[in-house]
């Protein structure tokens, strides 16, 4: 068990690390891009693209189309304020954390969750065909994919006899061998797969169609404009970056801090970057090698998932 | 893995990009309080009458040989999303409402782009029964770009008077 009192330190460290995210998501977007544009023979925007945009965004008109409700407005804000708290307590930089009781896994993908749904029923408010549509294939995905990361979980936690990530993260920690386990690398390859699905890239959701047939994310976004858009866009690459450092950690934990002193929070600071950006630049290079998929394909993508996850859990218990 | 090879093998298809003319040049959001000189331009691409060669043309702007995203210029599938409206065609009289609502749909500040002669002056369809007018017709234009169709060059010189970059 590691200590999860409140110190200076601990706050700074959540602090340190929900900066380090906000203000990264938007140039790890800008570098799958950059990576994407290389690959296909174009010179590309620059990793800065997605702040140049979200900057510009922010200075618009705010502007919401007739007849949307409270709803509507309110869903940006709850899927921001859902990512940032999941940015704050997960073990990404250290494994002590002001708000440890909060980094339990029920309580991260819950939160994932809440911000996803938001997004869903702003979709249906605006009563157009693609937001419903989005909205639809939305909770189709993560019907699917919220049952594998929870089982993904079941088969890390089951060893250190915690829930908590930052136990779980802990417990890899003292054990490095563990990550080689046969109940680590089939939750592993589990929960790569509803990254990919819960995050919108290839082959679930193309991040970059406008096709209407396809859209899963950008369809539920059309009506939203201005400082909202910008809201929902950061958010969503909150969440990827998110999901990307919490893959980093519970599979690769090396480099993360487990007190709060200043030198192995910046150390720690150094490694999640390159962790982040590594998986970032891989994901996007995959996104060139494969076509996205047909939506009736998608669940039995997840489902293969869901397999892995329950092999995980069941190698955790029987070969642990 | 043939993929990767054919990758590796092609290289960098797009054009050096040439120098930015002097800021101005291309009358872009002159004297209007256009989105302009972010570094970011999106721009939502609606088609009033267009026989499509503008079309064609659009397309090879944003292809890898042009690379129009290098710039910070996006097509974007919503006007809510847009900075300015990229309109081609003459403006026919079914898609005159639409575009109105286009327009309305964007947030302030914004801009329309009139590309190729037809959205300038209806081009060869000028006097045709279905053409309601040209663009400047319907909604305030910022930025004409001439040419039938206009080549990618001219539509990137264009834009990146709007991106500033």
């Amino acid at each position: 068990m590691t200590d999860h009192g409140v110190t200076i330190g601990s706050v700074a460290a959540a602090l340190l690390q929900l900066v380090l995210l906000a203000a990264g998501a938007p140039y790890l977007i800008g570098m799958m891009r950059q990576v994407r544009a290389r690959l296909e023979g174009r010179v590309g925007a620059g990793i800065g693209q997605p702040w140049r945009d979200l900057r510009k965004q922010l200075r618009k008109e705010p502007m919401r189309p007739d007849g949307t409700s409270w709803v509507f407005a309110g869903a940006p804000r709850v899927l921001l304020a859902s990512t940032v708290l999941v940015a704050v307590v997960a073990p990404l930089l250290s494994t002590v954390s002001p708000l440890a009781g909060a980094a339990d896994i029920f309580a991260v993908v819950s939160l994932l969750l809440l911000g996803t749904v938001a997004l869903a029923v702003a979709g249906v408010d605006t009563g157009t065909a693609f937001g419903g549509m989005g909205a639809s294939r939305a909770m189709t995905v993560a019907a699917l994919a919220e049952p594998t990361i929870l089982l993904a979980g079941f088969a890390l936690s089951s060893r250190v006899g915690s829930s908590n990530l930052a136990d779980i993260v802990a417990g890899t920690l003292v054990m490095p061998a563990t990550v080689l386990s046969p109940a680590s690398l089939l939750a592993a390859v589990a929960f790569a797969v509803v990254v990919v699905a819960e995050t919108g890239r290839l082959p679930v959701d193309n991040p970059a169609t406008h096709l209407e047939l396809t859209m899963i994310h950008e369809a539920m976004v059309l009506e939203y404009a201005g400082p909202d858009l910008a809201l929902v866009e950061l958010a969503a690459g909150m969440r990827l970056t998110v999901l990307l450092g919490l893959g980093a950690s519970l599979f690769l934990p090396w480099g993360i801090a487990t007190s709060a002193a200043p030198l192995s929070l910046l150390g720690a600071a150094a490694v999640l970057v390159a962790k982040v950006a590594a998986l970032g630049a891989i994901l996007a290079a995959f996104e060139v090698f494969v076509a996205k998929w047909r939506l009736f394909r998608v669940p039995e993508l997840l489902a293969g998932s869901f397999l892995f996850g329950l092999l995980a859990v069941s190698a955790s218990f029987f070969l642990a | 893995m043939g993929l990767m090879r054919k990758i590796v093998r092609t290289g960098r298809v797009a054009e050096p990009a040439p120098a930015l003319d002097a800021p101005g040049s291309a009358s872009a959001g002159q004297g209007s309080v256009g989105p302009w000189r972010t570094g970011s331009v999106q721009l939502r691409h609606v088609d009033a009458g267009s026989c499509n060669g503008c079309e064609l043309e659009i397309t090879s702007a944003f292809g890898p040989v042009y690379d129009a995203e290098r710039y910070g210029v996006r097509l974007v599938a919503s006007p809510r999303h847009a900075d300015a409206l990229l309109v081609t065609g003459p403006v026919t009289h079914n898609m005159a409402d639409p575009l109105r609502k286009a327009y309305e749909a964007m947030p302030a500040p914004k801009g329309v782009i009139a590309v190729g002669d037809c959205a300038r002056n209806c081009g060869v369809f000028a006097g045709g029964h279905g053409v309601a007018g040209s663009v400047r017709d319907v909604l305030p234009v910022d930025l004409e770009v001439p040419g039938c169709p206009p080549e990618p060059a001219v539509l990137i010189a264009a834009l990146r008077g709007l991106a500033g970059r």
